[in-house]
């Protein structure tokens, strides 16, 4: 029996979870310099310890309103391919070690821009965790495409 | 092999640079084939190499190398002279050992490379009867046997060029101190006499123990003597990689520096700021010198190409000399990098469609051979690198007629177009003049990617050219790309950075002497009486587009274009740290790149070139511009400074201002009715114009007065103006006199209405004795 560790976290009341491994780290910042012109999704950037890295806002990429960036924003900073990104969301949740017996398809019911992020749903007690795409995640030419 | 690694990294490092070392030996050796230096050289070098390969037991590089030698040392001998043909051969010796050094590098074995056929070669070269019993098939087995006439050379395997012997090198420090007359030869040799004894102590300690010389002689004598020490001893290599990490954190410091610089500031602790100022001085001179270490002179890029241009000129049967100056000059080695293949293809192109056959450069009157120079220097803040040959020139009628066939350009368009611009239609994409397509170039590829290429490092490229003179090619690469000066301004709630090299200059728009006026709709701001188009950075980057006064407009120049654009505020220049943009937000094409400001934020570095081209500039307004400068640039005017005095504007001839100063307001001091400033030993009366012509404003805020300097014959008085606004030229015509005390005139200058000053009123105001020729000796009742 295989188990996987995800790093989970809440956007709208929904939980979702990336693989630990593609996870760096997770702080929260309060300061963001809007980039004019950019994709609605860039929520900013910021300086993470002299690197300058862009927050998606995973509200945008679900296809919701964006968040505004004020005070302190929870950020799940990934590393990427070279270039760390971080997805902007409301509440982090635990690391929970899953095993793949709990995991299955996204439902045929989910739809919209959320079906294409998500991989999959693992069922926890009580709740329901979707398993993100991180690269699909990140992806900010996708919304306006 | 894991064991052996790092032997065999160095091993290939300095084989790698032995190699190009010989390269351009070879080269030379074809120009001057009696040269025994040379020979000694080359013969020194390939030795190394197989005296380590046989170490390492890299028995084919071993083999070859050492036929390499064999037919070195029948040079070095006089046994068979130099011809271009042996030099042939022995370059394919090079590339073979090259590729050996390759493979071992890549796959960590020789065993795929085949130097057979290339021993084979070099056999034939050596013609003398002799060795043809060492038959070329069977090529000789053991190295080591030693069947030709090295073995004179080949005793102890020396791995380096041996350094000359110490004794050489060094002179004693007895006799140092006796040549600069320190010490006095019978003290020298008494204490050498004392050493030859058995006194441990050294000769200088013996001398200054004794009270013979002075500890400062001895300290400067071994001081000389350090020098002379061999660069291998003086130099040491070091990873590249940890050279980046150290620049990034510099970069870091730099940026940690700013903060506390910043918050010292506010503190206002003179204590604290004094140590920030040094913490500042000693971040930026290690960061000049992290800096220095990333650089290398262009001879690196440059060392390959006399090997370039031999081998190409020999398959055109074109001759051609290769001169390089300023091959010292230093580039940061990132940027040599990305020079080194449109450098490259400039001297191949050069070589190949600029230099002429050698018939058809006797029949034009010049010498069958061509010459290529390389040149760099620098140049304001940049390297300047060109290329310059002296061949048939570039044919400007044959390129606009190829640019009009391939649709760049419009017939009609020719005429009016600089022969430069024409010329510089060759950098763009699918274009070539080349009657045929040669494997050198002319394929329409090329010209166009050397100019990518070297403007993705913020450089530019350009051509002249003289019509059977030659033609020159201009790379201006900057010196470095991690650090800009940058101006910081504001604009919504937002803070952006504009790289100042692009920046000419600020004016800052009041609504009321300076204004932005809308040509249909187009705003442009009256620049010196030129109109300069105006981008707003609120309305480019989709922000609510706010008021037109109380504004700045940085005046920028990019792409050979000038416009203005405007933002709420301009704060400061500051050194900022380039970082690379999030590859999501290159593709908006606003932004250079992302920095972290003083404050910790990340600040948005604006690319101005494309703000320039989003704005839709017209490329012929700066034409416009530059041609009417130049026709108004004529006799018939004079140049006034315009200063700014309560609300008034009043112009004084610039040729009657000695200096400019500012002086703190806490220095001006009163004498009698009068203020008067000390100034470089005198005391030097002033008049407040504003008090002068009656325009008693408000005084200007600030800890500094503005003045104007007027001096004559020893005396100076200082005219005290609120501001200097800018020097203006002006004609003469548009002039009305003024009947108002102190004036001599009005005119109209940059469309507002200025007062012209009268200068000798105003200095008689200051000191009533300076036109009196008596020579007063006060200069003011004291």
């Amino acid at each position: 029996m295989t188990s996987r560790q995800f790093a989970t976290f809440e956007v709208a009341g929904q939980l979702f979870g990336v693989e630990v491994h593609t996870v760096q780290e997770v702080l929260s910042y309060n300061e963001y310099t809007p980039v004019p012109l950019a994709p609605s999704a860039v929520g900013g950037l910021f300086n993470l310890r002299g690197q300058v890295i862009a927050a998606v806002d995973l509200r945008v990429q679900l296809g919701l309103a964006r968040q505004a960036l004020q005070g302190p924003v929870m950020n799940v900073i990934l590393r990427g391919d070279g270039e760390p990104v971080s997805l902007v969301v409301d509440k982090i949740g635990e690391v929970v070690d899953l095993d793949d017996e709990t995991f299955e398809p996204p439902p045929d019911t989910l739809s919209g821009p959320t079906r294409e992020l998500v991989v999959g749903t693992f069922k926890l007690d009580g709740r329901l965790m979707l398993a993100l795409d991180v690269n699909q995640a990140v992806d900010t030419h996708r919304a306006t495409i | 092999m894991e064991d052996l690694g790092e032997i065999v990294g160095e091993f290939l490092m300095e084989s790698h640079e032995n190699l190009d070392q010989i390269d351009r030996d070879l080269v030379s050796l074809e120009q001057e084939p009696d040269s025994r230096d040379l020979i000694s050289r080359i013969f020194r070098a390939i030795h190394t190499i197989k005296g380590t390969s046989g170490f390492l037991a890299f028995s084919r590089l071993e083999k070859l190398a050492h036929a390499g030698e064999s037919l070195l040392s029948r040079l070095r001998d006089g046994v068979q002279p130099v011809t271009p043909d042996t030099i042939t051969v022995l370059l394919l010796c090079i590339d073979g050992v090259r590729s050996l050094l390759s493979s071992i590098e890549e796959k960590g074995t020789e065993d795929e490379v085949d130097v057979d056929s290339m021993i084979v070669r070099i056999k034939a070269q050596m013609d003398v009867p002799a060795d043809a019993a060492a038959a070329p098939a069977a090529a000789p087995a053991a190295a080591a046997g030693g069947e030709t006439p090295v073995t004179v050379e080949e005793a102890p395997a020396a791995t380096r060029p041996a350094p000359e012997p110490i004794a050489e090198q060094r002179q004693p420090i007895g006799q140092i101190l006796v040549e600069a007359g320190a010490a006095q030869p019978a003290d020298v040799t008494s204490a050498l006499q004392q050493q030859i004894e058995g006194d441990e102590r050294k000769l200088g300690t013996i001398l200054l123990d004794d009270g013979k010389t002075q500890p400062a002689a001895v300290s400067e004598a071994l001081q000389s003597q350090a020098p002379k020490r061999s660069i291998a001893d003086s130099a040491i290599r070091v990873d590249v990689d940890l050279l980046d990490t150290l620049l990034n954190m510099v970069g870091e410091l730099v940026l940690a520096r700013n903060q506390l610089v910043r918050g010292v500031m506010e503190i206002g602790d003179s204590g604290l700021v004094r140590s920030a100022q040094r913490l500042g001085m000693i971040t930026s001179e290690l960061q000049e010198g992290i800096m220095k270490t990333r650089m290398q002179p262009i001879e690196h890029i440059w060392s390959k190409l006399p090997r370039v241009v031999r081998d190409l000129s020999n398959s055109l049967g074109k001759q051609v000399e290769l001169v390089m100056q300023g091959k010292e000059t230093e580039l940061d080695r990132s940027l040599l990098e990305a020079v080194k293949d449109p450098l490259t293809h400039l001297v191949r192109n050069a070589v190949d469609h600029g230099i002429e056959d050698p018939e058809r450069r006797v029949a034009s009157g010049k010498s069958p051979v061509g010459t290529l120079t390389l040149r760099a220097y620098h140049e304001g803040g940049h390297v300047a690198v060109e290329v310059a040959d002296d061949g048939a020139g570039l044919n400007v009628e044959r390129i606009a007629q190829k640019a009009v066939e391939n649709g760049l350009l419009r017939p009609e368009q020719i005429p009016n177009m600089d022969k430069r611009d024409i010329m510089a239609m060759v950098f763009q994409p699918g274009f070539s003049t080349a009657a045929k397509v040669t494997n050198v170039s002319g394929r329409g590829v090329g010209m166009d990617v050397v100019k990518t290429n070297i403007e993705s490092i913020g450089g530019a490229v350009s051509v002249d050219s003289t019509v059977g003179e030659g033609t020159v090619w201009r790379l201006t690469i900057p010196l470095t790309l991690a650090i800009i000066q940058a101006l910081t301004v504001d604009c919504g709630d937002q803070r952006y950075v504009v790289p100042q090299v692009a920046v000419l200059e600020l004016v800052f728009v009041d609504g009321k002497a300076t204004k932005v006026e809308y040509a249909s709709g187009a705003p442009v701001y009256r620049l010196r009486g030129k109109l300069l188009p105006l981008v707003r950075l609120d309305r480019a980057l989709g922000f609510e587009v706010g008021g037109d006064q109380g504004v700045y407009i940085m005046v920028l120049q990019a792409d050979g274009r000038r416009f203005g654009l405007v933002v709420d505020r301009v704060l400061n220049t500051e050194e900022v740290v380039v970082k690379a943009l999030n590859s999501r937000l290159k593709d908006i094409g606003m932004y250079a790149g992302a920095t972290i400001l003083g404050d910790g934020k990340v600040g948005l570095i604006l690319d101005v070139s494309s703000l320039a081209r989003r704005s839709h500039l017209a490329v012929d307004s700066e034409r416009e511009s530059v041609v009417e400068k130049r026709a108004q640039g004529g006799g018939g005017t004079e140049r006034l400074l315009v200063t700014a005095v309560g609300d008034r504007r009043v112009a004084i001839p610039l040729d009657t201002v000695t200096r400019l100063e500012e002086f703190p307001r806490d220095r001006l001091e009163h004498a009698g009715s009068r203020e008067v400033v000390q100034y470089r030993g005198q005391i030097l009366p002033l008049v407040r114009l504003s008090h002068l012509l009656g325009a008693y404003g408000e005084e200007p805020e600030g800890d500094t007065v503005s003045v104007v300097v007027y001096s004559e014959g020893g005396r100076s008085v200082a005219l005290v103006v609120d501001r200097i606004v800018d020097i203006a030229e002006n004609s003469t015509t548009a002039r009305r006199d003024a009947d108002e005390d102190g004036l001599v005139g009005t005119a109209v200058i940059q469309q507002r209405v200025t007062e012209l000053l009268d200068v000798r009123r105003a200095i008689l105001a200051a000191d009533p004795n300076f036109y009196n020729e008596a020579g007063d000796e006060m200069l003011v009742e004291v």
